[in-house]
C-alpha cells in the first residue's frame, strides 16, 4: 500500500508491524511524533500484547526499557541529540547487557549553541558505545530497515540504533510503500532469548567485573560485534529476497573519484555523482565498521572526498578518520568537508565546489564548507 | 573461567567477589569492651558484621572477606569497642 507519509509515521507503522511488546519514550524534537504517533495507535487498540509507558526523562525512557528487555520483552525507542546523550549513561550498559533495544534517533545537532536541526554528532557521540549503528538515506529505507534492525539485534543480542536525519526525514512527506503484516511476520520471528529475568528465576544482568576477567567480557563483545557484520549482511540478503535490496554495509558506485557520506545527504551525492560522472560510497552500516569493504571498493581510486556532519573538535571530521584508517597504506588521497552542521543546508551547488576543489588541487586534508562570513565578538 | 553472555550472574555468585581485599584499614573488636548491642550490625553497608554468642554474651564478629573497611562501624560504637587498624598484607 502507496501512501504519501511523514517519516514519523513511515516508523510508528513499521514498529507497530514489528509487535513490539514494550514502547517507552521521551519527548524531543524532532523525534517526538514517531511516539506520539505510536501512542495514537496505542490508544486505538491498535497494539495488542504492548505495554506503552511514559517516562520522565530519556534517562528513565532507557532504564526502563533494560528491565523490560532483560524479561525478554521486544522493546523501542526513539530519541535524538541531548536526549540521546542522556540515555548513554544507560545505553552503554544495555550494550554490555547484550540487550537487543531497538533506538530510532532522528540526528539532531548537540547543543551549545542550542540547534533543534540535524546533523549527526549526537549519534557519533555513541560510536564506541558497542551499538550497532545503521543510517538510512530516506523513508523508505527507515521504514523497512526496522524489521531487519530487530531482526539484527534480536540475533547479535546488541542494542541497534537507527540513524535517520532529523526534520530532513522526519518531517518530509514522501510517498512510502508501507509494509503487510504478513510479510512482517514471515520474517521476524516473535523474540524469545534464552536467558529471561523472572521473579521465578532471578539473576544479575552486567554484573561486577573485577580486573581478573573485565578484559575478557569486552574481547568478547567486540569479536561479537565484528561478527555481526555477517549476521546484518545475512539480514539484508534476506530482505532483499522477500522485498527490495538496499545493498550491503556500503552502497558503491565505482568512479576515479568517490563522495562518501552517510544518511540523506546521499541523495544529493547521488544526483551530483550523476551529472559529473564520479563515484558514490553510502555507508549504511557505521557500527560495525565496514572498513574490509571500503578498502577493496576505495584502494585502486585516486581521489575520496568524505562529507563529515560530525566535528571531533581538535581533530577533524569523525567520518573521514575512519576512512582515512580504512584506507591506511592504500594510495588514494582522502580530502574531508565538514558540512551541514546544525542543518546548514547542503546543496548540490556545494558538493560540486568541494569537488572542484579537489580538481584543482585546492583542498585541504579537511576543511569547513559553506562557511558564512563572520566576525568574533565577546558578546 | 566463564564469559557469559551480557555479563549475566546467578544468585549468590557475587560471594565469589572477595571485596575485603580492597580494605585499607580494618576494624578490630575489642571483645571485653563490646556490650553486643548491635549496633554496628545495624549499619554495616556491606553486611559484613554477625551477632555471635559466646559464653551467655553477646559480641560483633567482623566477616573480613568483605568487609571494605568503611570504618562505619567504628565511628557509631556506643562502647568505643571497635578500632580501625591498619591491614596486613601477607
Amino acid at each position: 500500500m502507496k501512501k504519501v507519509v511523514r517519516g514519523f509515521y513511515a516508523v510508528a507503522y513499521a514498529v507497530k508491524l514489528c509487535k513490539p511488546d514494550v514502547i517507552c519514550a521521551y519527548p524531543i524534537t524532532p523525534q517526538t511524533e514517531i511516539v506520539e504517533n505510536l501512542a495514537e495507535m496505542y490508544a486505538n487498540g491498535e497494539l495488542e500484547n504492548c505495554k506503552y509507558i511514559t517516562a520522565e526523562s530519556e534517562f528513565d525512557a532507557a532504564s526502563i526499557l533494560v528491565g523490560a528487555s532483560a524479561t525478554g520483552a521486544r522493546t523501542f525507542t526513539a530519541t535524538c541529540s541531548q536526549g540521546l546523550i542522556l540515555m548513554s549513561e544507560v545505553l552503554f550498559n544495555a550494550a554490555g547487557m547484550r540487550l537487543p533495544i531497538v533506538i530510532v534517533n532522528t540526528n539532531r545537532a548537540l547543543s551549545a549553541p542550542l540547534s533543534i536541526w540535524n546533523d549527526l554528532q549526537d549519534s557519533m557521540a555513541l560510536r564506541d558505545a558497542g551499538i550497532i549503528q545503521i543510517y538510512v538515506e530516506d523513508n523508505q529505507e527507515a521504514h523497512e530497515i526496522i524489521p531487519q534492525a530487530y531482526k539484527i539485534a534480536e540475533s547479535t543480542m546488541f542494542p541497534t540504533m537507527i540513524c535517520m536525519d532529523g526534520f530532513k526525514l522526519t518531517h518530509a512527506y514522501e510517498p512510502v510503500e508501507l509494509l503487510d503484516q504478513d510479510i512482517v511476520d514471515s520474517f521476524l520471528p516473535p523474540y524469545d532469548p534464552p536467558l529471561k529475568l523472572s521473579v521465578e528465576k532471578p539473576l544479575t544482568f552486567g554484573s561486577y567485573a573485577p580486573p581478573n576477567c573485565y578484559m575478557e567480557f569486552r574481547y568478547r563483545m567486540h569479536k561479537d560485534m565484528l561478527k555481526a557484520k555477517e549476521t546484518i549482511e545475512r539480514v539484508f540478503r534476506e530482505w532483499a529476497e522477500i522485498k527490495r535490496d538496499w545493498g550491503g554495509l556500503i552502497e558503491f558506485k565505482e568512479g576515479k573519484t568517490v563522495l562518501v557520506a552517510m544518511g540523506s545527504l546521499m541523495g544529493n551525492i547521488k544526483d551530483v555523482s550523476e551529472k559529473l560522472n564520479v563515484g558514490y560510497m553510502k555507508i549504511r552500516t557505521y557500527r560495525p565498521f565496514p572498513s574490509e569493504e571500503i578498502r577493496k571498493s576505495l584502494k585502486d581510486c585516486e581521489n575520496v572526498i568524505v562529507f563529515d556532519r560530525a566535528v571531533s573538535f581538535g581533530y577533524e571530521g569523525i567520518l573521514s578518520m575512519e576512512i582515512r584508517n580504512a584506507l591506511y597504506g592504500e594510495s588514494p588521497s582522502i580530502y574531508s568537508f565538514i558540512v551541514g552542521l546544525g542543518g546548514r543546508d547542503v546543496p548540490r551547488s556545494l558538493i560540486e565546489k568541494c569537488i572542484s576543489k579537489v580538481m584543482e588541487g585546492k583542498a585541504e586534508k579537511y576543511s569547513f564548507e559553506g562557511l558564512r562570513e563572520f566576525e568574533e565578538v565577546l558578546y | 573461567m566463564r564469559i557469559s553472555l551480557g555479563a549475566v550472574s546467578r544468585p549468590l555468585e557475587s560471594l565469589e567477589n572477595k571485596t575485603g581485599s580492597w580494605a585499607v584499614k580494618v576494624p578490630e573488636i575489642d571483645v571485653d569492651r563490646c556490650i553486643g548491642c548491635g549496633e554496628c550490625y545495624m549499619c554495616c553497608p556491606d553486611l559484613c558484621i554477625e551477632m555471635v554468642k559466646f559464653e551467655e554474651r553477646r559480641f560483633a564478629k567482623i566477616d573480613y572477606d568483605y568487609c571494605k573497611g568503611c570504618g562505619i562501624c567504628s565511628e557509631i560504637c556506643p562502647a568505643n569497642a571497635i578500632e580501625m587498624v591498619e591491614k596486613v598484607i601477607e
